[in-house]
């Protein structure tokens, strides 16, 4: 998880709001002018202490000086660094870690691309990965590749028995002239249908986006509400993303088939009015509208941007609700980040998670109070539910889907919560007894 | 009479070829062309070498190996395997279950001369 995002560049770009000088604010948190200054260049890291200073003398919240985009940004960044730096290099030639904070607020545009090149690595590692599958799998390509290895076959022996042996009766001779010509022309049949099975139509998927990234993608754009889906019945899923490529496609139809249904058992006029009167707890809600959790979930999730974007932002703000579904795989099926809750692009989330504990105990509402794990921590009720289905009725394999709501809890620490993380790689908890891999990030502190 | 060699393939030019080259040496030839009935076809003609091919319609020349060597009377009959050029699992399968020895397509014609006399050598 991100440690800082950026607290330094807040904190100056706060500080030059309020119209204050470096050398004032020092003296009012008790430390040294030039001390500030490299904070304020994120050449210094701040402890929590501190930065409840800063942020009382500069009259905000401390969570407004430590959150922000930036922490995709660093998530990135961390993950360049884990998967990139191979074992062994030198302590010199390693990225500076320590140092990652500094390094974007001095070059936030090479930062920037660096992460999106780092993206870039991971489609294309998949991609491979997704080809190397094909070839070891694909039915049709195994199916052309026996034709031509029987084909060759044959006309291997065929020839050798024309070529080695003189003396064939001519009645023999003719035949294997004959199936000389058969498989010949089978070979070459086969050949061409090998060479354009390979080469036309699947150009688009070598670069491309994984599907489910696409679809993410356009989601992500859409604020995660989908105004054609609300209201009357959607008008033709299948419609609705016609820049997407066909497998995306299809991951958006299905998905606006059931926003739509979810919208018509919960319209959003309503779900704002209950909201209003008793808060985001959808527990509460699904109690008040007898409907089931998971729903209650999506819909809350898909709340129209735009909404309480004020200058005090309530949990119920969009941008701040997160949710994850998982399969029963425990693979993430639909990831809507929340601010400050960074979500693994791909792979599994951290095992910690309440999702998680949703699928061992099926039909079980579970609430968690959660703490992400760094130094810029923020708390936040984790809801996760997982509901079986039976699509093929009594006998048939269940289909398991667990759904994790994560609202930001801006309450007063009260309880013990639970630290989690992003995914194990980048997380900085060292003592975790669920940890699956090593991080790269070292000790928390 | 020659020994029995029994050819389980189903590419005909290839039983044609092999059969030919088998022929010349003083071999009788047969050929099955099934993998569902290959088994039956095997206790009806009770040769002395098996020819068998890895890539069956009906079913796969692995599990017409597998029943052959769970058969008491048949478990030491022996089995020339053919396999797809570098396709190292299927070879390392084929050994698992059993097979004498293996040869992967395409191959020379001496190889198969060779291979079948030596089985046949080997079982006697």
């Amino acid at each position: 998880m991100p440690r800082q995002a950026l607290a330094g560049s807040r904190i100056r770009e706060r500080r030059t709001a309020a119209g204050l000088r470096q050398v004032d604010l020092a003296r009012r948190v008790g430390i040294s002018a030039s001390y500030l200054n490299l904070i304020e260049h994120n050449r210094r890291n701040v402890g929590a202490a501190l930065l409840r200073k800063i942020a009382e003398a500069l009259k905000v919240d401390p969570a407004a000086l430590t959150e922000g985009a930036g922490a995709t940004l660093l998530a990135g960044l961390r993950e360049a660094a884990t998967s990139t730096v191979a074992a062994g290099t030198p302590a010199h030639d390693a990225p500076e870690l320590d140092r990652i904070e500094e390094f974007v607020g001095r070059f936030p545009g090479w930062a920037g691309l660096l992460a999106r090149l780092q993206g870039r690595v991971g489609h294309l590692e998949r991609s491979v990965e997704m080809l190397g599958d094909r070839l070891a799998h694909d039915p049709t390509l195994s199916a052309a590749l026996h034709d031509i290895l029987s084909a060759v076959t044959a006309l291997r022996s065929t020839a050798a028995i024309l070529a080695e042996d003189g003396e064939i009766e001519p009645e023999w001779r003719a035949r294997f002239h004959a199936n000389l010509e058969d498989e010949s022309v089978r070979l070459a049949e086969g050949a061409g249908a090998l060479v354009s099975y390979l080469d036309t139509p699947r150009r688009r998927e070598l670069g491309a986006v994984p599907p489910q990234e696409a679809f993410e993608g356009w989601l992500e754009a859409r604020g995660y509400h989908l105004v054609d889906c609300e209201g009357a019945a959607c008008p033709d899923p299948e419609a609705l993303a016609p820049e997407l490529p066909a497998a995306a496609r299809r991951l958006a139809a299905t998905y606006a088939r059931r926003y739509s249904e979810d919208a018509a058992a919960l319209p959003m006029p309503e779900l704002l009015a209950a909201l209003a009167e008793v808060g985001p707890d959808p527990g509460i809600l699904a109690q008040r509208f007898g409907l089931p959790l998971p729903l209650v979930f999506r819909r809350l999730a898909a709340l129209p941007p735009g909404r309480g974007d004020g200058a005090e932002p309530d949990p119920g703000t969009p941008g701040r609700i997160g949710l994850v579904a998982c399969d029963g795989s425990g693979a993430l099926i639909f990831r809507k980040p929340a601010e400050g809750f960074v979500l693994p692009r791909f792979g599994s989330g951290c095992p910690l998670w309440p999702l998680y504990q949703a699928l061992a105990r099926p039909v079980t509402p579970i609430r968690v109070p959660l703490e992400t794990v760094g130094r810029g921590q923020r708390r936040f009720h984790g809801y996760a539910y997982c509901q079986p289905s039976y699509p093929g009725g009594f006998g048939s394999p269940p289909v398991v889907e667990a759904w994790m709501l994560i609202l930001p809890d801006d309450g007063p620490p009260t309880t013990p919560a639970q630290a989690v993380g992003s995914s194990c790689r980048i997380c900085a908890r060292s003592a975790c007894p669920a940890r699956r891999e090593p991080s790269i990030l070292g000790d928390e502190g | 009479m020659g020994k029995h060699v029994l050819l389980i393939e189903d590419e005909p030019n290839i039983i044609e070829a092999i059969r030919f080259i088998l022929t010349r040496d003083g071999w009788r030839v047969s050929a099955h062309s099934d993998g569902a009935d290959a088994m039956a076809a095997i206790r009806g003609a009770r040769p002395d070498v098996v020819v068998l091919d890895v890539m069956l319609p009906g079913r796969s020349g692995f599990e017409v190996l597998q029943e052959l060597r769970a058969d008491p009377g048949m478990a030491a009959l022996p089995v020339l395997m053919l396999t797809a050029k570098g396709q190292d699992r299927d070879r390392e399968q084929a050994a698992r279950l059993g097979a004498t020895r293996f040869m992967t397509k395409p191959f020379a014609n001496t190889e198969i001369l060779d291979a079948v006399r030596s089985l046949a050598l080997g079982a006697a």
